[in-house]
């Protein structure tokens, strides 16, 4: 769709009766009108979460050309038009569910058309992303100037000098005082120096079907079945469990159900996430800051009764979840079985919050809720080797898996000043502080990660439900914000770890090993890989990561 | 010079002489850019061995002075030698190509092999003897992936059968004997990237999958194929000769169609039943192809990978996994480049022999039956 005929379209429906409305118009009708003198910030914020509009259908290229251009107010006051003319960049990140690289070729069109920049893209699947960027650093052949970049792997950039420092005038132009607390430094930083434009906060959160908690029918069949408790939302893996198997062989509505969906399959080393997920409540102490290793030695703690426990969890509820569940990755139980309605329970990032309402395959828009985690009764203390009993009641320890994605500018770039600005630039576009709030409330494959992303009165001004975006909002800040967050070690290798895990976890489930039996021969390939990678140089990064 | 002694003269058509100035043009064009690549791959392994401070900062000149190089040995041939000089450029490229992508990096690989070399080590590239050979040795993974491929390979029997069937088929005169031609070798045009998702991913998938409905219907309660290890296992072996039945019988269509119509049709007046003539005449005419066909499918079975790792990612357990899937693994989630290596090199060996003595036995049994 060209971008004229999208603007008659919006004037269609309905831009011109709002304020909001008439000042995007008002901004877009001279290029050299700057945004920001057209647009109150407020103002710009809620123009832009109208499009498309929550329930309107799923955005579009011509959605997300426009607002990138509406957000380009915080470029132009530190680019002129046509600066980075004759300059290419070379971006590298995700097409997972197309969206990421998708999305930002739209967002960033009118950044190019601007500055004069032009943008090449190199897209990567989920799979494929920890191989093709260890190959580039391994080899040398670092091809790409901008990266989308999770922060496990600042070790392997950062730490080897790869990637370019932050210009101050980048930060302020992101205004990186507005991330919430657990994405400030050390993320982002390496031996002091901070390397990255956050674009996302990633932590795994609980999905649930509120409908079928609710439902009085259910209610009575679990009292009938001794059930313990009301039947209610689970808020334990305990729970969970039990849920499970309540719940196989019923139906709601005339659709079978399914408790908690666990993946089963490899996804490239992303599949081991969701078994931390599991696990972290029972492996996390409130006392130790590690749960995957031991930060003195490196010893893995993946095969103490904690993990051991989870991986038993997992098969225990193996028979009650779809047949073909041994053949389902994180992608498969996320958006084509709980989106699809399959399943009652989900731990995912936060694509799934911004995906039930505004993803065209989703048929659970009104029926999904949102919680941190589930917590545990007990909890292991690797330091004492006994199950522990907390006061304070059930351990929670949401886990920030991956610790979100950020765009990182490569150090290649820093010997042409007009390059590595132009590269800067983008980044602080894509990361910037209004066309982030777009991004974490429409399907992006980015999450809310901002302190200023929490205002509910943005989302519903832009057509969310109240009671549904402070649900799925509390979800998120309540993971970063819990004081046992699990935090992912920023370590070289960490997908070598996972994907070792994996292919282990994979036999596990086929029930070719136990669980005790699977999680030692993980135990034992992850110390063969502590030992192939350095295992002293491992043991200072882990510390470092964990802020010991 | 006459056609009737050129004809005399056969493959010297040509005078062999070549000025002596000439020659020795085209010998020092040949030494002297010989010793330049020489002196440049020295230096450049003194350097990377920190034997010396300058050098290259990779080895990208030294590919280009190979290229240079073959480019001086080709002329330097022909300034040399003349006529013989222009025989030998007709192969000596060919070498050269394929001694730059494919003798060198095979034994490249065996420097590799014998390394502990992931990519994100501290420390780079170590070598370590004969470690990756024990750890594969002892690895059930290459074990277990190992014995699937004999599965794999054993399913080229049915896949030759069916082959043969539609190769006889399309043999004879039926109607539209064209369009099915090209409907039976449709599938072999798709990439089996390609077959792995529209039928791996999307018609057999659980839910609303057109195949797993079609079961459904047909009373399969959990039509569930690629989560038990057999069942997934024949699933895969299913897809897999989708794609390839029709290059075996395409090879075999090609054998039924040179065969001689009078000796069949000999058997007839002598009686021969159908069933007669096809296992008594026309199968034994065929094996010459046959075999070939199926040497030849059984090499490309071995290097079976993309179809695996797209639709179960070796699982369930590994239940599916092959050689090349596993290798696939280490290097790629796993940059463990030395120890992928050693397996892909280790399973080498294991073709070439597996292979020669497949062609041996092949060789045998075709004289028996001779």
């Amino acid at each position: 769709m060209k971008i004229e005929h999208y603007n008659m379209m919006m004037s269609r429906r309905g831009m011109l009766k709002s304020a909001a409305g008439a000042a995007a118009l008002a901004a877009i009708g001279g290029p050299a009108l700057n945004i920001r003198t057209a647009f109150a910030a407020d103002d710009l914020r809620a123009a832009i979460l109208k499009i498309p509009g929550v329930g309107a259908g799923q955005p579009t290229d011509a959605d997300w050309q426009k607002v990138g251009e509406m957000c380009l107010g915080p470029t132009k006051e530190n680019v002129a038009e046509g600066e980075f003319k004759g300059v290419e960049l070379s971006f590298m990140g995700l097409n997972n569910q197309n969206v990421h690289n998708v999305l930002f070729r739209g967002l960033s069109k009118a950044w190019a058309d601007y500055t004069g920049a032009t943008i090449n893209w190199i897209d990567l699947a989920q799979a494929d992303y920890n191989a093709r960027l260890q190959q580039s650093i391994a080899t040398g052949t670092v091809d790409f100037d901008v990266i989308e970049m999770g922060a496990p792997f600042e070790g392997d950039v950062c730490g080897k000098g790869l990637a370019s420092v932050m210009p101050d005038w980048v930060a302020k132009q992101i205004d990186m005082d507005d991330y919430v607390g657990y994405l400030k430094a050390p993320v982002g930083t390496w031996d002091g120096k901070t390397y990255r434009v956050s674009c996302d906060g990633d932590c795994h959160n609980f999905n649930y079907r509120s409908d079928v908690f609710a439902d009085a029918g259910l209610a009575e069949e679990w009292k009938k079945s001794s059930g313990a408790g009301e039947w209610g939302v689970p808020k334990t893996w305990q729970q969970v469990n039990a849920a499970t198997k309540f719940l196989k062989g019923k139906q709601l509505n005339g659709q079978d159900l399914y408790g908690y969906l666990d993946p089963c399959k490899g996804w490239g080393g992303f599949a081991f996430y969701f078994l931390g997920s599991r696990a972290t409540a029972y492996a996390k102490h409130p006392d130790d800051r590690a749960f995957l290793f031991d930060p003195d030695t490196m010893k893995p703690r993946v095969n103490n009764p904690a993990w051991v426990r989870a991986i038993q969890d997992v098969i225990d509820s193996l028979p009650s979840l779809p047949a073909d569940q041994l053949n389902a990755d994180p992608g498969t139980t996320g958006f084509q079985q709980f989106l699809a309605g399959t399943g009652s329970m989900l731990s995912w990032w936060g694509d799934i919050g911004s995906n039930v309402k505004t993803n065209d395959t989703s048929v659970v828009g009104d029926v999904t809720a949102f919680d941190i985690l589930p917590g545990s009764d007990d909890v292991y203390n690797a330091k004492t080797g006994q199950w522990e009993k907390l006061a304070s009641g059930p351990n929670y320890a949401p886990n920030m898996a991956y610790i979100g994605w950020g765009i990182y500018v490569m150090a290649r770039v820093d010997a042409d000043a007009k390059k590595q600005k132009a590269a800067w630039s983008l980044a602080a576009h894509l990361g910037g502080k209004d066309i982030s709030l777009w991004m974490a409330a429409y399907p992006s494959g980015f999450q809310p990660y901002r302190q200023s992303h929490f205002n509910v009165a943005e989302w519903t001004a832009s057509g969310y439900d109240e009671a549904f975006i402070k649900n799925f909002l509390d979800s998120q800040a309540n993971s970063y914000n819990h004081p046992n967050a699990a935090i992912e070690p920023r370590i070289p290798g960490i997908f070598q770890y996972y994907s070792v895990a994996e292919d282990e976890l994979s036999k596990i489930y086929a029930g070719q090993m136990t669980a005790q039996a699977g999680a030692d021969a993980i135990a034992a390939a992850w110390e063969k890989i502590t030992d192939q990678l350095g295992r002293d140089n491992q043991i200072k990064l882990y510390k470092a990561s964990l802020g010991m | 010079m006459s056609s009737a002694s050129s004809a005399a003269t056969g493959h010297d058509a040509v005078a062999p002489t070549v000025a002596p100035q000439r020659q020795r043009m085209g010998s020092l064009l040949i030494r002297v850019s010989t010793l330049l690549l020489a002196l440049l791959v020295i230096v450049e392994v003194l350097h990377a061995a920190g034997v010396i401070s300058f050098g290259f900062p990779n080895w990208q000149p030294i590919l280009f002075g190979y290229v240079l190089w073959s480019a001086a040995l080709c002329w330097g041939l022909i300034l040399r030698d003349g006529e013989m000089g222009w025989r030998a450029l007709f192969v000596l490229p060919a070498i050269l190509f394929t001694l730059a992508l494919v003798i060198f990096p095979t034994f490249f690989g065996f420097f590799i092999a014998f390394s502990d070399w992931n990519l994100q080590s501290a420390t780079g590239r170590q070598f370590n003897g004969l470690d990756n050979l024990r750890q594969l040795w002892a690895d059930p993974y290459f074990w277990n992936a190992l014995g699937n491929m004999v599965f794999y390979v054993l399913t080229v029997i049915v896949q030759y059968a069916i082959a043969f069937g539609l190769a006889m088929l399309l043999n004879a005169d039926i109607k539209a004997q064209k369009f099915f031609r090209v409907a039976f070798l449709l599938p072999f045009m798709l990439s089996p990237v390609a077959v792995s998702w529209m039928i791996g991913k999307s018609m057999l998938e659980y839910r609303f999958g057109p195949v797993t409905n079609l079961l459904r219907w047909l009373g399969w309660e959990n039509p569930s194929l690629l989560t038990s290890p057999w069942l997934a296992k024949t699933t895969i072996a299913i897809m897999d000769a989708w794609v390839w039945i029709p290059f075996m019988m395409i090879m075999i269509l090609a054998g039924l169609q040179a065969l001689s119509k009078e000796v069949q049709e000999a058997a007839k007046v002598d009686g021969a039943t159908g069933w007669q003539g096809f296992w008594q005449i026309t199968f034994p005419l065929m094996l010459p192809v046959s075999m070939t066909t199926i040497v030849l499918r059984i090499i490309f079975q071995l290097k079976l990978a993309d179809i695996v790792i797209n639709t179960t990612s070796g699982g369930p357990g590994g239940a599916t996994d092959t050689i090349s899937s596993f290798i696939f693994r280490e290097y790629k989630d796993r940059s463990n480049v030395g120890y992928g290596t050693m397996i892909a090199e280790v399973y080498l060996i294991i073709i070439i022999i597996f292979v020669a003595l497949l062609l041996w036995a092949t060789s045998r049994f075709m004289q028996r039956h001779a």
